[in-house]
């Protein structure tokens, strides 16, 4: 999977969280927690969302990782650590 | 046995709903549980269950309608013994009667199956100066409808038929005023705006508080430009919602002797715990740290009965069980705080489950009416936004709101060294009326113990 594709995974998970957020026009490097307002029940549902389209778990510690949709991206791009 | 279905009271701060959909049609058959209908109040969109078996018999308000708490909504043939019954849970008033400071056009269709006729029908016709013995009545039982009455008025060339969306009280007439719901009125004059300035949408032109949207308030009546209105239905619900909320925190500011205590927990073990519990699970199974504070909280109240209960004319009423509130903040502005009833009986993760499942319905709009009766003490958790600690407003009729903040690093001195430790603020706010600061303390410090010790999965 590539950035661009893991991108418009997670845009598309999160428009069901947050359906005010408009995917075409959002800032990749915008804080997801802090400039998207969303707090821990909707980052643990985007994380199960997008966890479940790709098919690929994602640990609680990587979260630190996930901190903006350009973040997200290349996290889901790179493969996962052993 | 003929039941009726009326308009739950979902809270002391609700006094109508608005139907917004129909989940059954006459003929179909409930079962005590069954969500029948989808209501709008000025808290939230809920589903509103029935609490016997039966048959829908009328659905007597339309889909848009307002009705009052207490008005009915539908009847139904009820089957076994439970026929009796009135199908809310919570028995409630007939709707009032409509008075010139209150009219409400909530009341359309409430019709109350007594003898007497409802308010709003003796309202209707004593305004038209009717008979009401001269008139058919087509509700269950032959009473008098609303429909009845305006129909027995319009043979008489007194209505105007197009106003039949709206009862005709709702919308004053006289010469050089200008056309306007009472609640749009109110809401102007207290908004400062001039309802000259705003173009209703209403019947007949009349300005509705849809109008109200998004108008400027004006400075100068002789100068302001005229303000075109716009349609926002859902910049309207959050702005009643917000009208809602500051009414009830105004009157518990009022009423309540709030006191305050703090307490600092230091939760380094319990949050490394449920980390490592956490690193075990898949992201659908894992339990988030504001579950552990809703537990703690749960545990306490149960042993603490005089922080969980009402307030009701002048004594504590301590609750049955602990239901406990939690304040859930909606994407677009404001706030619901439904409950999760007899929370001291789950374990955390069930907690978690629960909340999961709850916060995610009041911020789609699918509450259940059993989840919004009141609460008996609620959380409200800031810790998401980054602020220490939160010394919160009590929901009337409750009395005491436990809240936290953020867990933050700070340093701590452990067997008589200092150490960098997570650690969090616990504030209980409570109502002096119920109990005392001492009472308050003992919340507070089983609460802190609590946390220590959660059962995790």
């Amino acid at each position: 999977m590539n950035q661009a594709d893991a991108r418009t995974v997670v845009l598309e998970v999160l428009a069901g969280i947050a359906p005010e957020i408009d995917g075409t026009d959002l800032d990749p490097d915008a804080e997801l927690g802090v400039e998207l307002d969303l707090d821990s029940m909707d980052f643990l549902n985007l994380v199960d969302g997008v966890s479940a389209r790709v098919g690929r778990d994602i640990p609680e510690h990587d979260y630190p990782h996930l901190t903006t949709l350009a973040a997200f991206g290349a996290y889901l791009a790179s493969p996962p650590a052993v | 046995m003929v039941a009726d279905f009326r308009m739950p009271s979902l809270g002391a701060d609700m006094e109508a709903g608005t139907v917004v959909e129909w989940r059954v049609a006459p003929g179909d058959v409930v079962r005590r549980g069954d969500v029948v209908v989808v209501i709008e109040t000025e808290k939230a969109t809920i589903e509103a269950e029935v609490f016997v078996d039966g048959v829908v018999d009328q659905l007597v308000v339309e889909v848009g309608q307002e009705a009052e708490v207490g008005a009915l909504l539908a009847t139904l043939t009820a089957s076994g013994e439970e026929a009796s019954l009135t199908l809310t849970e919570t028995p409630t008033a007939a709707p009032a009667p409509l008075t010139p400071a209150r009219p409400a056009p909530s009341a359309v269709d409430a019709r109350p199956r007594h003898v007497t006729h409802s308010p709003l029908v003796r309202h209707l016709a004593e305004q038209a100066h009717l008979d009401l013995v001269a008139v058919d009545g087509t509700g269950a039982g032959g009473a008098l409808t609303r429909r009845d009455v305006e129909r027995a008025i319009a043979d008489r060339g007194y209505a105007d038929p197009h106003a039949r969306a709206a009862p005709p009280v709702a919308f004053g007439g006289e010469p050089g005023r200008v056309k306007a719901s009472p609640l749009a009125r109110r809401r102007a004059a207290a908004l400062g705006i001039d309802l000259k300035h705003v173009t209703g949408t209403g019947p007949e032109g009349a300005v509705v508080t849809a109008d109200l949207v998004g108008v400027t308030p004006s400075t100068d009546q002789g100068a302001s430009p005229a303000v075109a209105s716009r349609h926002r239905p859902a910049a309207d619900a959050s702005f009643r919602r917000r009208v809602a909320l500051g009414n009830l925190m105004a009157r518990s500011k009022r009423e309540i002797p709030h006191y305050y205590l703090s307490t600092t927990v230091e939760v380094g073990g319990p949050w490394d715990r449920l980390r490592e519990a956490n690193e075990r699970r898949p992201v659908a199974g894992r339990v988030l740290p504001a579950a552990v504070l809703l537990w703690a909280t749960a545990q306490a109240a149960a042993e603490v009965p005089v922080m969980n209960g009402h307030w009701v004319d002048g004594v504590f009423v301590p609750g049955d069980a602990v239901h406990l509130g939690v304040a859930i903040s909606l994407r677009g502005g404001g706030l619901v705080a439904p409950s999760l009833r007899d929370a001291e009986r789950c374990s955390v993760a069930e907690l978690m489950v629960r909340l999961r499942d709850l916060v995610g319905r009041a911020r789609t709009g699918a509450l259940r009416t059993s989840e919004l009766s009141d609460p008996t003490i609620t959380v409200t958790n800031l810790g998401d936004q980054g602020v220490e600690s939160v010394f919160g407003v009590i929901y009337p009729p409750q009395v005491a709101l436990v809240g936290f903040g953020t867990v933050v690093e700070r340093p701590w001195a452990v067997d008589g060294m200092l150490a960098v430790r997570p650690v969090l603020t616990a504030t209980l706010s409570a109502d002096h009326r119920a109990s005392d600061g001492h009472d308050g303390a003992r919340f507070l410090t089983l609460l802190a113990h609590h946390l220590q010790e959660p059962e995790l999965p």
